[in-house]
Order: structure tokens, then C-alpha cells, then sequence
């Protein structure tokens, strides 16, 4: 452990700040290659059928048009042999765009115009006529086909314990509720974009792609055309925002990279706000809980069934069910989750995927028990406090969550709260509190770094992860900064690119985790390297110094009186540069643990008392993460997280129209998100937590936390106001009239 | 988006001119913060633009009659903050300033306001049919999703609202607006503006083709004291109105002298009803009275399902904005 650092835990400012204000970051549709051509996709119009006819003689007649690519001219060879997998497709068949004629959902890609400007393909594209054969019944909406519900390829939730069934009927309390959460969308600022150059000489590809992981894209796109992977060079330096929706790649990068082949240019294909909506969302969700404690308060059963959304042709999967038995200490707990294949594209990984859905129920469902037991929702959590994980048997590897309760609690005020509905009132509005638990898997993946430092003192780390806006490289050239020795603004840290060392997708929380300790890693393998040249050349000076006494800071080895500065080492051992390479994995230690971070959220709502408008003065989050690694940009992750929920709670709801499967607010203005004026007093408070098991940086991650449990806590909240409980996602005033 | 030819006139009669014989196929483009968006989704087509900025029509100026004129191609934003706006017609300058975001309103302009198009899902969507774009296809928001639409004057061909908040305030203080056309200048008063959909829902103004707005005049009676603009909506900022009401009294002692009531965000028009208002004059102002007029003003209110709400709630509101109102 690192007793006093100098760059981690310290709020450092983000080192690509002032390239992102000045606009140089440059973000994949910002490479304009020469000879580069415009794509512009076509989506279709309808949810099930067939394109019976497609008449592009109007739009090839426009200058400037290069192609219209169907289904009917695409090569044969993106369809025979062709492998569209990704790393993190489910079981099914991934979609293939233009593969056929058929139509598997509303806003599928049908055609792409391919013009020397964006605008001429996208006027091309107007002039494109599509007839289509449609198909009789549509079925998108989750709860009217519950009937079609499956656990083939869904994996089973943790085995049952006790009698769940026979617990619930004799107990004292009791609460059988259905929530809803609809389909939400990921919507990152950046759209969808792809950048792609075929190499006709070298059979190769190089691609600017949006994406949470270049090893995705490249996986991909070496499939498909059947390329050796080395042949596909995949860059993303700069990612305006993922949110898990570039965890898998996305049509615009087929379509890029089919055109580039094709003909032989650079193709930039971006995709429109409107098409951000007829790709993966997170999915729709219904969930059955039944719950029952004594008369005390303690939990005595737990039933939690849960229905997602999925598309016919891949079974996407998340957990949702599982917090429920591993929150609280309970005996009879019983777990189902299946899915309901229905007309839409595959859904996919949205902040914190399962866990913001299944503890939105679970954290309500508490309450409303709380409550039906006459009991404070917090001492409730505290009587069936879980130390062990239940579902496990495993201890956590650390679980602050008790002081993250204490914390919250201290500095919301949480004891003024008046458990009696329609008790507190501020002016016209009816004011509640609410509160929830959060929790998220704290993992970590294999990863593998690269580190150079140079005579002149530059230090270069890479490892081909992304920074989807969430600090990577800040955080990763400060723990680089630290251990190496060397001030910050000397550190280069390299990212975004298929030919760097091998790092996991950037997704599930664990790249500070997971990077952060391959970053450790290698830069612990460089001071040993120093150590070794340093003894090579200065044999006097260092004779019987061991490596585990020097200390590497300022630019020097310090050990016992003897000081060396890294270029005076480097001159004499006739070093122009050290360089070192690590894979680190996960220890094995950590296997017979549970790892995850937690948080306390709890929320002030207020309600008007005519209008039913819902606004929320007051959040704090406490948050039980590990060792905090920039408390910068860990507070931003938070707060971004609760904005998130606060949207989650209240406005966010994909509208797709039963009737055609269409989605009905495919657009910013009228599928809501928490604006500027939503956002009022935020707190974040960081427990300490001390874990030496989780990594080697005791840190946690904390991409996921910040939303889980927030919008339950509103909920919770709302009820608490009006003694109105909605049950249903997002809680919008006509549900209170 | 298709391609179109475009033109800066420099003054009403150039214009109106420019648009000449080709009326149905160019449109006026002021601050064009729905048009472009229109044109993007392809709901609007127009194959002229005539741009309509560098008009003499951005003042704000006392009119002959005592009152107030506000150029057409003034922004929302500086007329919403103008100092006259603010002191003599602050019921004005709340409803605007509730609208949009800062961003829209620094573009946005009080001709173009009047003229923005409904926000109905399925307006914007070219895949569905919808009377207004496409007359005779039939509406889809009838069984879909109409969370959204009107409850007062719809019918069975739109179910459309107007989306203004400014037109709101403005039918509530009598504006008139100011137009001019190839055949001569006329104004029409503002509650006069637009229309209920009827069975020509596409037709949504009494402004001719080919006519221009060059301004909005206010009555010299401003309701400055009493008044207040009340706006519920999912989100307090960038959202639209579910129901809006803009509410004024001109109050002696405990006794409504005058009042007007306005209702955006339930039908295809600023809802607004004089014979009403007048029924009330002479009465005491209280919460009695007001939910008289409340439900006086919204009867007949129809439903079509996910607005049934809206028909409980505007009651509601109009009571709070008359009550706010009386207390400003």
C-alpha cells in the first residue's frame, strides 16, 4: 500500500481537459481521411415483413451519389463464413444489417446512400422508395405477451433457500406488488460514428470507431470479412459518452467498413439522434416481489420473479433478481427471471444494467414492507443488515454500507423525517423523504499494460481501454505519476487503439479496477528494471541495497543515503529508454470473497399540492467504493449517476407505439432526461473503506453506484409526500392527479 | 432534407414578393428553431426559404393606440426581457420566459412563435399517418399515444395542441396581430389566430399563404398587478406545456373589475372564452368563484385516455393561477 501519495486520492483536474474544451479531442467523425465519402442509412418502416421492392434509380441519378447499398447488391462475402459476433453478444444470432430481405424490427437499417458530402446522401436518401410486405401483429409491448416468457438460454438465478411460499403465508407482514420500468435509452452526447479505411494493398483495415472497446470492433469486423485481427486496426481515442450502448458494436460500422471495401475510399457513416433509438436500450422490465417480516421488522421471506425484454434473435441477460438475495439476511428467499422475446432490436447493457432495474424494485418494495411493518425504512435495513453475502456464503472483501447509512443519514437530517404521509409541507408543495440502498459488482478483469520512460524523463504508459468520459486517463496517469516517481504533466498515457497492449471493454465499473492494476502492475516492473540498471552501474554506491528498501519519487532512487536521478541511471547503464509489459489477472484470493460497492441514497421530493409537478430540492449519496483514486472524478461519476436516476424516476420512457413498433419520441426534445433546471442540491460523501482483497489498488469502481437506488429512493420519497405509491416508471405527475 | 433555393429580403414588399407565385412551396424563415427541425424529418418540404431576419421588423415600439408593438422578427428572448414587456406586460414576459430553453429563445422570433406546429408524436413521425401532415391518412394519436393532445375543440380528424406559451398570453390580453400580403395589410386578433382542426386539421392559422406577420400589438391594458402565467410540464425546463393557464385580474378591493383566462397544452388553439370571463365580472374573487369559471371555461373536455388526466388537472390549475394571481 501506498502510505502518503502524492497523485492518487488526490482531486486532480482531467489531463485531456483543456484538448476537450479547446476541441482537440478529436472524436471518431472527426477524421476526415482524403477521398473520404458520406454514408446515410436508411431505417425501415415497419416492425415484421419483407422489402418486396427498392427503387434507388432518383437517388443515383443525384451527383455526387457513389452507391445504394441493399441487401440485394452487398457482397457475398459479408454473408457467407461471416461471423458477427462480438466479445459480449448473447446466445442467439447476432443481427447482420442488409443480410436479406426481412424485416426483424421497426427502424432495422435497410439501405445506405453513399455520397461525396453528408448532405447529399442524407437528400438521396428521401428519393430511396421502399416497399415493404407487412406482416400481420406486432409484438412489442412487454406485459401483453408475458404469456411467451422463457428460461431457455436465461441463467438461473441463485437455487432457492427455505420455503419462500410457506414463510410468506404465516407471516405477521406482508407486501405482493408488480413494478414497471420501460425501456430506456442510452443516448450518449456522441452519436454513433465510424470512420472507416479499407487498405487495398495490404488487405487491411484501419477504424475510427465509437465504441467502448476497440477489441469489440475489431473482433467484429475481423469476422465478417474474415481477417486476421492484426489486419483491423481500431482507433477511438475519444468517446463522447457511452453509457454500455457502445459496449458492442453498432450498424454504423458494418456499414462503413462494407462501403470502404466496396469502393475502395474512406467512409464516414454518423448516425442521426433518431437513429440512437432502433438500436439496444435497456430493457423494459417487469417485476413481481412478495415479500414478509414478524412484526419486528425482520425480513422472513423474499420472492422476486422478474420479466425482461428481449429480441428474437439474441437472449439478452441481466441480473436482475439476484440483489434480492444477497441484500438482506433472510431464510426463505426464491428467485425466477425469464425473458419475453418480442419485435425489437436486442436490448443491451445501460448504466448499471439489472442492478438499477431489480434494486428500483426491491429498494421500493423494502420500504413499502417497512412501512406495512411500522417500522423506519433505515432501521429496517439495519435489522436485516447482511454481512455475509446470502446468496454466497461468502464474507465481503469490504462493506462500508453501515457507516454509508450513518453518513447519509447524519447529513440529510434523516431523523426529521415524519414517517406519516402528508405530515411535512413547504409552502404548496407536500415534501417527503425517501431513501434506497445501492450496490454493484466490484470487478476486475485480466488487463495488460505498457510502460516506457525515456533519458529525458518522459514517461509513456499504454493499454488499449477506453476513456468513455469517465477520467481513465487521468486516473491511470496518476497512479503511473505516483509510482513511477515522476510529475504528472511527464506522463503520457496512451488509450483507444487495437495495436496497444490488451485491455477488457470499458464497461461494468471495472477499468480503474481492472487497468488501474496492470497500470500498478507495470510500473512496479519499471522500478525494478531502474533497480537493476542502477545496481549494474553503480555497484559501489547501491552494494547491498534491496529493492524493497528504494524509494522512487522526484524523479530519483532513493535508497539508505545513496540518491540516483533516472537519467543519470539510464547515461551510464547506456539506456536511451526502460520499458516494461505486464498481464495482470485478478489474485485468487479474491475468489473466496464477494466483492461489491455499496451506497446509501436518500432524497427530499417536494409535490404540488394542484399541479402534482415533482421536484427534488435535496439528494445525498453516500457511497462505500474502496479507495477513491481522484475524488474529482469520482464525484462527477456520482453526481452524473444521480442526475441519471432522477431522470430514471421521473422522465425517462422509450415510447414505442404497440401498434408498428415504432419508437414515438425518437428524439432529445421529447424523450426526457434531467435538465440544467431538474438538478438542484447534490451531495456526495465517500466512505472510507479499506479492501486489500478487491485489487491492489483497493479500489471499487464507480462508474454503475451513482444510479443505482435512486430511483427508489424518489419513489419511496413520493410516497412519503402524497401516500400515493407508483409503481410504474417514470413517476410523471398525471399519475399522481 | 431536400434541396432549396434561398433568398434574404430586405424588406416586407421584397418578401412578399419573393414568395409570389410560389406560395404552397416556400415558407418565411425567421429564427427557423422548428422549420429546420420540420425540414430534417421531412414534415415540412419547402423547395423556397425567404429569409425573413433582415426585415425592419425587430423593434419594439409604443403603438398609435397606446399600447405596445412587438416587431415579427424580434427574439423571444428580447422581447420577453424588454423593459416595457417587463413592466406593462409582465403576464408576457413569464409565459415567454417559461418556453423552450435560453438557447431556443435567443433564436426563436414572435412571428415564427405564433406559427411553430404542434409537437404530436405522430406529426413528426413521416412513418404514420396524420391528417395534418397528410390530410385524409387518418389520425394515429386517436388510440396512441396522446398523453399529450387536446381535450377542449379536437375532433375526430387531430387531436392536436398548439405548443405556444406566448399565444397563450397573448389571447389572454387581447393582442392583435399584424399581417401583410400581396392584396394589403390586415390584423386579426390573436384569439382569432388559429383555428380548431375541424376536418382541415392542416390548415392551423387564418394567415393566408403568401401573408406575413410583421408584428403583435397589446392593448394598452396590461393586467401589470394581477396576474400570473402558470405552466405544468414533466420537467421545469425544454419541456411543453401538459397545461398551461394565463391568468389575469384587475381587482377593486375584492372584486373582479376585469379577468381573463387562457389555457394552452389542451387544444388546437389558445382556449380562451369572453362570455365566461364576463359572467364573472362584478363577482367577489375567490376560490368559489374561480372553480366556477373553471369548470364553466372546460366544459365539454373530452378525454381520449392518456389525457383523461389533463381534464381534472387543468381545472385545478386554472383555480391556482387565479389564486396566485390575486396574491402577486
Amino acid at each position: 500500500m501506498i502510505a502518503d501519495t502524492k497523485y492518487i486520492g488526490k482531486p486532480t483536474r482531467r489531463v485531456d481537459g483543456i484538448k476537450k474544451v479547446t476541441g482537440n479531442a478529436t472524436y471518431s467523425a472527426e477524421f476526415n481521411p482524403e477521398h473520404l465519402v458520406h454514408g446515410y442509412i436508411i431505417n425501415s418502416t415497419i416492425s415484421r415483413g419483407k422489402i418486396v421492392a427498392i427503387n434507388d434509380k432518383e437517388a443515383l441519378k443525384v451527383p455526387g451519389v457513389r452507391q445504394v447499398f441493399t441487401h440485394k447488391n452487398i457482397p457475398e462475402e459479408v454473408k457467407i463464413d461471416s461471423d458477427y459476433t462480438d466479445p459480449l453478444a448473447p446466445p442467439g444470432n447476432p443481427f447482420r444489417p442488409f443480410y436479406n430481405e426481412d424485416i426483424l424490427y421497426n427502424g432495422q437499417p435497410v439501405a445506405l446512400i453513399v455520397a461525396d458530402s453528408f448532405e447529399t446522401a442524407a437528400y438521396a436518401a428521401g428519393l430511396v422508395k421502399i416497399d415493404y410486405e407487412k406482416e400481420e401483429g406486432c409484438e412489442v409491448d412487454l406485459k401483453a405477451n408475458l404469456q411467451n416468457a422463457t428460461r431457455e438460454d436465461v441463467p438461473d438465478p441463485p437455487e432457492p433457500r427455505g420455503d419462500a411460499a410457506k414463510a410468506y403465508e404465516s407471516s405477521k407482514h406482508q407486501v405482493d406488488v408488480e413494478y414497471y420500468l420501460p425501456r430506456h435509452y442510452q443516448n450518449p452526447m456522441e452519436t454513433f460514428a465510424t470512420v472507416a479505411i479499407w487498405n487495398a494493398e495490404e488487405q487491411g483495415f484501419t477504424i475510427y470507431d465509437k465504441i467502448q472497446g476497440v477489441g469489440s470492433s475489431q473482433q467484429y469486423i475481423s469476422g465478417i470479412f474474415n481477417l486476421e485481427k492484426e489486419k483491423v486496426r481500431v482507433l477511438s481515442p475519444f468517446v463522447g459518452g457511452g453509457f454500455g450502448s457502445g459496449l458492442r458494436p453498432q450498424y454504423q460500422l458494418f456499414c462503413a467498413a462494407m462501403a470502404s471495401k466496396v469502393l475502395n475510399l474512406p467512409v464516414k457513416v454518423v448516425m442521426t439522434r433518431t437513429q440512437m433509438f432502433s438500436f439496444g436500450h435497456r430493457p423494459a422490465c417487469l417485476q413481481r416481489l412478495k415479500l414478509s417480516s414478524d412484526e419486528t421488522g425482520k425480513l422472513k421471506s423474499i420472492n422476486h420473479e422478474a420479466f425482461g425484454e428481449t429480441s428474437r434473435f439474441e437472449m439478452f441477460n441481466e441480473t436482475v433478481v439476484d440483489w434480492s438475495g444477497m441484500m438482506y439476511q433472510c431464510d426463505n428467499v426464491k428467485l425466477d427471471y425469464q425473458l419475453v422475446p418480442l419485435d425489437v432490436y436486442t436490448p443491451m447493457d445501460m448504466r448499471a444494467p439489472g442492478g438499477a432495474t431489480g434494486m428500483y424494485a426491491l429498494e421500493c418494495a423494502i420500504d413499502e414492507l417497512a412501512i406495512e411493518a411500522g417500522v423506519d425504512p433505515l432501521e429496517f435495513r439495519l435489522i436485516n443488515y447482511a454481512d455475509i453475502d446470502q446468496n454466497e456464503g461468502k464474507p465481503y472483501s469490504s462493506k462500508e454500507l453501515r457507516a454509508a447509512f450513518l453518513k447519509a443519514s447524519e447529513s440529510f437530517g434523516w431523523e426529521k423525517r415524519i414517517a406519516k404521509p402528508q405530515s411535512m409541507q413547504d409552502g404548496n408543495n407536500l415534501v417527503g423523504y425517501g431513501m434506497a440502498t445501492g450496490v454493484w459488482e466490484a470487478l476486475q478483469q485480466e488487463s495488460s499494460a505498457k510502460a516506457i520512460l525515456t533519458s529525458e524523463g518522459k514517461l509513456t504508459v499504454s493499454s488499449g481501454t477506453a476513456d468513455i468520459g469517465t477520467g481513465t486517463y487521468t486516473i491511470m496517469s496518476q497512479i503511473a505519476a505516483e509510482i513511477v516517481g515522476i510529475p504528472l504533466e511527464d506522463v503520457e498515457f496512451q488509450l483507444g487503439d487495437s495495436s496497444l497492449p490488451k485491455a477488457p471493454i470499458e464497461g461494468g465499473s471495472w477499468t480503474a479496477s481492472s487497468v488501474g492494476s496492470a497500470v500498478k502492475l507495470v510500473c512496479h516492473a519499471l522500478q525494478k528494471k531502474i533497480f537493476g540498471y542502477a545496481q549494474q552501474s553503480f555497484p559501489e554506491e547501491l552494494k547491498g541495497a534491496m529493492f524493497e528498501e528504494a524509494e522512487f519519487s522526484n524523479r530519483h532512487l532513493s535508497v539508505k543515503s545513496t540518491r540516483l536521478s533516472y537519467s543519470e541511471i539510464l547515461a551510464v547503464s547506456g539506456q536511451n529508454s526502460v520499458e516494461t509489459s505486464v498481464n495482470s489477472q485478478p489474485a485468487d484470493d479474491r475468489s473466496k470473497y464477494s466483492c461489491y460497492s455499496h451506497s446509501c441514497v436518500m432524497v427530499e421530493v417536494h409535490v404540488d399540492k394542484d399541479t402534482k409537478m415533482i421536484t427534488v430540492p435535496r439528494v445525498v449519496s453516500a457511497i462505500a467504493g474502496g479507495k477513491i483514486l481522484n475524488p474529482k472524478t469520482a464525484e462527477s461519476q456520482i453526481l452524473g449517476g444521480i442526475t441519471w436516476g432522477i431522470s430514471m424516476a421521473l422522465e425517462e420512457e422509450g415510447m414505442m407505439d404497440s401498434r408498428n413498433g415504432r419508437i414515438m419520441n425518437a428524439n432529445l426534445a421529447e424523450y426526457h432526461v434531467a435538465v440544467q433546471a431538474d438538478i438542484q442540491d447534490l451531495e456526495v460523501i465517500f466512505v472510507p473503506e479499506h479492501d486489500e482483497i478487491v485489487n491492489p489498488l483497493g479500489a471499487k469502481g464507480l462508474g454503475e453506484i451513482g444510479i443505482v437506488g435512486v430511483a427508489s429512493a424518489i419513489c419511496n420519497a413520493i410516497y412519503n409526500a402524497t401516500g400515493k405509491r407508483v409503481r410504474e416508471l417514470p413517476i410523471t405527475l398525471d399519475k399522481l392527479v | 432534407m431536400n434541396n432549396i433555393s434561398y433568398k434574404r429580403a430586405q424588406s416586407v414588399e421584397t418578401a412578399i414578393e419573393h414568395i409570389g407565385s410560389k406560395k404552397e412551396s416556400s415558407r418565411f424563415i425567421g429564427g427557423g428553431t422548428n422549420l429546420l427541425d420540420l425540414m430534417k424529418y421531412r414534415v415540412e418540404n419547402p423547395e423556397h426559404l425567404i429569409d425573413i431576419n433582415h426585415l425592419d421588423l425587430s423593434k419594439i415600439e409604443n403603438s398609435d393606440s397606446g399600447g405596445l408593438l412587438l416587431g415579427a422578427t424580434k427574439t423571444n428572448a428580447d422581447t420577453a426581457y424588454h423593459e416595457l414587456v417587463e413592466e406593462q406586460y409582465p403576464l408576457l414576459s413569464e409565459a415567454m420566459l417559461s418556453a423552450a430553453s435560453a438557447q431556443l429563445r435567443n433564436m426563436a422570433t414572435n412571428g415564427g412563435n405564433l406559427l411553430q406546429r404542434t409537437r404530436c408524436f405522430y406529426f413528426y413521425n413521416t412513418s404514420t399517418p396524420c391528417n395534418k401532415r397528410e390530410p385524409g391518412s387518418g389520425c394515429s394519436a386517436l388510440k396512441g399515444f396522446n398523453r399529450i393532445h387536446a381535450i377542449l375543440g379536437a375532433s375526430e380528424h387531430c387531436i392536436a395542441t398548439h405548443p405556444s406559451d406566448m399565444a397563450v398570453a397573448l389571447a389572454a390580453l387581447d393582442a392583435t396581430v399584424h399581417i401583410s400580403g400581396a392584396e394589403g395589410d390586415r390584423t386579426i386578433a390573436a384569439t382569432d389566430f388559429h383555428k380548431l382542426p375541424g376536418d382541415t386539421p392542416h390548415i392551423e392559422t387564418n394567415l393566408e399563404p403568401g401573408e406575413i406577420i410583421t408584428g403583435i400589438e397589446l392593448p394598452e391594458k396590461g393586467f401589470a398587478k394581477n396576474y400570473h402565467y402558470l405552466k405544468v410540464r414533466d420537467r421545469p425546463s425544454y419541456a411543453f406545456a401538459l397545461v398551461s393557464v394565463a391568468a389575469a385580474i384587475e381587482l377593486e378591493n375584492n372584486t373582479i373589475k376585469d379577468i381573463r383566462v387562457a389555457l394552452g397544452g389542451v387544444a388546437h388553439k389558445p382556449w380562451r372564452k369572453p362570455s365566461v370571463e364576463k359572467e364573472f365580472i362584478g363577482k367577489e374573487a375567490n376560490t368559489e368563484n374561480f372553480e366556477q369559471l373553471a369548470d364553466k371555461l372546460t366544459d365539454g373536455a373530452k378525454g381520449y385516455g392518456n389525457n383523461d388526466f389533463k381534464i381534472p388537472l387543468v381545472r385545478k390549475s386554472i383555480v391556482r393561477a387565479l389564486t396566485e394571481a390575486m396574491n402577486k
